[in-house]
């Protein structure tokens, strides 16, 4: 074997080798993120943390209960703005979209999903706190809202657009119009999809921060009704990381752990949902 | 059934009133209309929101024009303010993310492509999809704990002694600052460069590394020469697409790059982004100068996104259409 | 031609929507359902009150269980800013509105703005050497030269020079101040800017300004985080922040030319002069104060409240709470390391929360 070969051969193994290395140490950090949270956080996770209000500045103790019910509601309004809009702009742009027009507002809805967060608060400020002189769950659920809809229409398009035609065709030959043919035939044979789709769509925008730092703002206590300022599981946990006190650092990681729980069961139980489906249709 | 001929039938349709009524009732135009109502709020959105940034920022940039771009003055008491050290700061910081992204990116979709068993590169991909589900937060939670000292304490005073000559290790080792924040994004953007580059190489057609081989090549060297070029525009775009990310990251950066709206040549320096400055400053812009001004650099972030996804969508297109079957 | 109709219904949408988000007036106080049972204040601002406005905002709720006051230490910028806007009930800053800023109140809301100071504080000079655990002495030389960015080590000799005996590190001083708008940054820079006429002309004072060097750290929260963690840095912190984090800070030398802690009574000796010249409208400065014992980085904090409250039961509320801040309040203070209100100042302000109709 001439000398060059023989360095090929070595270059060959040393990049490969390296490629895998990348690899692990990538997967590893997931772990290693996780690990971390579980063991500091898991610590601090007590029936506290769950049910009490936060104490006074300085005071250890105390837990993060209406940041959590904040976060649920500011969820629930997103959902209620996002979902909707979404899913049937999706529907419009599989089913009903002429060329031109779903050219534009796909680029649109691509537009909108790259525009960082930071900029859809300042957005929900001008349009919804400074006009209504107040800061809200509302404003906060919009601005989260807005970023829920270009995920929604894309994977509502794609699913819808994954239906085989032949289904379309055959309600078709027996007589339904397009509507019916969409609502009781082509939805429901990728409503796993979609449903996976919203799933993902809130995990996503659970986690967001920068939008609420003007909008939601923060509270100390419960936040009754959709028109006051509410406390949220990101918002506090960027507080309390930011600041000295070591008890909220341990409410912090315990927080976040909480968080990271439950993106990490949205995502993985939309992948099981879409596994199964996909091994059920290659049945 | 007239519903059912009138919804079947071609583009009929006439304006007249009497079949209006008819075509209301039909669930075809009523379903129409209202998912083209949503498709359209869309549009309405992003225009406001478009409209919201620019009337927004009027004040700055009548009163400072372009001269906003070239000064690195950012000075409330005298009302002057340039977004220079902002959009130095976005930049090094995302270039920072990308040179250590994108090796580790890149290597790690080419063995998830390439070489990986087909069971274990889907567990891997899924597990890396999992790490892109990841709060910024608690990216910027795990950063001020664990990367900022160990940042502090081993890394940044192994680099001065090593490679304290050149100007970008220069200065207090302060755990804050570029290299920090741009390590932390590095290991935010590295799933979207692994997802999507691992798409893009699955898609190069099997002939083409079987060329290579047949040839003489090495593994290695198929994959490098023949396989990697064939899908660049992909990954290209996929570098993009991570870029993107990296400019509007708010969080895990304001926590990690020391707040200082300076340009230095150190990377060891601490520094500002464009986003973190919004989030700390903008609830309290007192005048209206202020608050406008960061308004505007909100407006730059947008556009500069705005090219950025662009450019990546058509790259990531053309590697579709070109590594498909009908090539 | 179904498209024609769709595509012109769409048109349509956008001049109404801009028409509707127009119509809305900027002046009318929006109508609020009024919760049934809770009153619900919302206010933000300063971060240097912080302990104590939480400690106040619980008790306060634990006595009147029909008021929930939201109170969100956003920064004394951030006070000032949204009580502007009007998307507060009440600001809370430690530097009070500038003229500029108060005209700026009366053209948006069409009523005035009443300063109510509720505490005496002081900024203190906390920092982090590893060789040195108890008190440094600074000069206002070195304070203002440190935050300048011309002394660069902490065994600089204006440093030294006042600290003779203690081992000083030749390590770089990694200086901290604040990334947000701060009530507290106003105090420090106005007591430099009296102290430094190179500070005076370079920077200036105010709640934001253009600092020489320095990592940002937000809030009073954010600038002990970061001094905590950092080795060789110096903050300025109030008082409260380093005590609750034990974290070591220094005396500063005061007009009288004595080194001066920042303590109770040095913080009400520094406020005694102008409690007795104070002026209608509480707006005061009490940094280098005259006197032996005055603490010379000492100041009140205000609240922010607007002279015109629409809505009756939140007039009721914020008033109530005023008169219970001047009296049962005021014990609560010394236990955080606030210096109570003088009594001529309270006296003072009791007849000024008449002014809020």
């Amino acid at each position: 074997m001439s000398m060059r070969t023989a360095w090929r051969k070595t270059v060959n193994v040393v990049m490969l080798s390296l490629t895998g290395a990348c690899a692990l140490v990538t997967v590893s950090v997931l772990f290693f993120i996780l690990g971390y949270l579980v063991v500091h956080g898991g610590a601090s996770i007590n029936w506290d943390f769950f049910t009490k209000l936060p104490k006074p500045v300085g005071e250890t103790g105390g837990g993060m209960a209406n940041a959590i019910v904040g976060s649920g509601k500011l969820l629930l309004v997103a959902s209620l703005i996002g979902i909707p809009i979404g899913t049937l702009a999706g529907i419009y742009l599989a089913e009903f979209g002429g060329r031109g027009y779903s050219f534009i507002v796909r680029y649109t809805t691509d537009l909108l999903n790259g525009v960082p967060s930071i900029v859809i608060g300042i957005f929900a400020y001008s349009l919804i706190v400074l006009r209504t002189k107040q800061f809200s769950t509302l404003a906060g659920g919009f601005a989260l809202g807005i970023m829920m809809i270009p995920i929604s229409v894309r994977t509502t398009e794609e699913f819808l657009r994954a239906v085989p035609t032949s289904l379309r065709e055959a309600a078709m030959a027996l007589g339904a119009n397009k509507w019916k043919t969409i609502s009781t035939v082509v939805i429901p044979a990728a409503i796993q999809g979609i449903i996976t789709g919203i799933m993902l769509d809130i995990a996503r925008v659970a986690g967001e921060t920068a939008p609420l730092l003007f909008t939601a703002f923060s509270n100390r206590f419960w936040s009754p009704g959709w028109n006051q300022p509410t406390a949220s599981l990101p918002v506090v946990i960027y507080t309390y990381a930011i600041a000295p006190y070591d008890d909220w650092h341990r409410q912090a990681w315990a927080a976040g752990l909480v968080l990271l729980g439950l993106v990490l069961v949205a995502n993985i139980g939309a992948r099981v949902i879409l596994a199964r489906r996909a091994a059920f249709l290659k049945a | 059934m007239s519903s059912a001929a009138s919804a079947t039938g071609p583009a009929m349709s006439s304006w007249a009133p009497r079949t209006l009524l008819r075509r209301l009732r039909n669930g075809d135009e009523i379903a129409h209309l209202i998912t083209l109502i949503c498709a359209s709020s869309i549009l309405l959105v992003t225009s406001m929101l478009v409209y919201q940034l620019w009337v927004n920022s009027r004040l700055p940039r009548h009163e400072f024009g372009w001269h906003f771009f070239a000064t690195s003055v950012w000075d409330p008491v005298f009302e002057h303010f340039g977004a220079l050290p902002f959009i130095y700061g976005t930049v090094v910081t995302s270039f920072l993310a990308l040179l250590i992204a994108v090796p580790f990116g890149l290597g790690a979709a080419i063995f998830l492509s390439e070489l990986a068993p087909r069971k274990l590169s889907d567990t891997f991909a899924f597990a890396i999809d999992l790490l892109a589900a990841v709060p910024s937060v608690i990216y910027g939670l795990l950063g001020i704990f664990i990367i900022v000292p160990i940042m502090r304490t081993v890394v940044e005073p192994a680099l001065k002694k090593t490679l304290g000559f050149l100007p970008f290790f220069q200065g207090p080792a302060y755990g804050v600052g570029f290299l920090t924040a741009g390590v932390v994004l590095a290991i935010m953007i590295v799933p979207f460069i692994i997802s999507v580059s691992r798409e893009v190489l699955l898609v190069v057609p099997q002939d083409q590394r079987e060329a290579a081989m047949a040839l003489g090549a090495t593994r290695w060297e198929s994959t490098w020469k023949v396989v990697v070029p064939y899908a660049r525009a992909g990954i290209l775009g996929s570098v993009f697409l991570a870029l993107a990310r990296a400019l509007g990251e708010t969080m895990a950066v304001t926590m990690v790059i020391g707040n200082d709206p300076k340009i230095s040549a150190s990377f060891l320096a601490p520094g500002y982004t464009i986003a973190a400055v919004i989030a700390n400053e903008f609830t309290e812009a007192t005048g209206d100068l202020y608050l406008q001004s960061l308004v505007e650099l909100g407006l730059v972030l947008f556009l500069l996104t705005f090219v950025l996804n662009g450019l990546a969508r058509i790259l990531i297109v053309a590697t579709q259409q070109r590594g498909g079957p009908a090539h | 031609m179904k498209k024609t109709l769709a595509l012109f219904i769409v048109t349509l949408l956008f001049p109404l929507t801009a028409l509707v988000l127009r119509a809305k007036p900027a002046h009318v106080a929006p109508t609020r359902t009024p919760v049934p049972d809770t009153v619900l204040i919302n206010g933000a601002g300063a971060t240097f009150p912080n302990p104590m406005y939480s400690k106040w905002f619980d008790e306060y709720r634990k006595v009147h269980t029909d008021v929930q006051i939201n109170y969100q230490p956003i920064g004394s910028g951030g006070g000032i800013r949204q009580i502007i806007a009007g998307t507060v009930d009440f600001g809370a800053s430690d530097g009070p509105m500038t003229d500029e800023q108060v005209k700026q109140f009366k053209d948006a809301r069409g009523a005035n703005i009443l300063h109510f100071p509720t505490v005496l504080g002081a900024d203190v000079p906390t920092y982090n050497i590893a060789s040195v655990k108890g008190e440094l002495n600074f000069t206002p030389k070195a304070l203002a030269g440190i935050y300048l960015g011309t002394i660069k080590k902490w065994n600089d000799p204006e440093i030294a020079g006042a600290n003779k005996g203690v081992a000083l590190p030749g390590d770089d001083i990694v200086v901290v101040h604040r990334s947000d708008g701060s009530g507290t940054s106003y105090i420090w820079t106005d007591y430099l800017s009296k102290v430094s006429e190179d500070w005076k002309n370079k920077v200036g004072k105010g709640t934001s300004v253009n600092w020489p060097v320095g990592l940002g750290g937000k809030g009073n929260e954010g600038v002990t985080g970061l001094v905590k963690q950092t080795p060789n840095s110096i903050g300025y912190v109030e008082l409260i922040y380093a005590i609750q984090n034990n974290i070591p800070y220094g005396r500063v030398r005061n007009s009288a030319g004595v080194f001066a802690k920042a303590n109770l009574n040095g913080v009400s000796t520094a406020a005694a002069e102008a409690a007795k010249s104070m002026p209608d409208d509480f707006r005061v400065s009490i940094t280098d104060a005259p006197g032996k014992d005055a603490y010379p980085i000492s100041s009140f904090t205000w609240l922010l409240i607007p002279d015109r409250i629409a809505d009756a039961t939140k007039k009721k509320a914020i008033t109530d709470f005023l008169r219970w801040m001047l009296t049962d309040g005021q014990k609560d203070c010394e236990g955080l390391s606030y210096a109570k209100l003088p009594k001529e100042v309270v006296a003072k302000e009791m007849k000024a929360i008449s002014q809020i109709q």
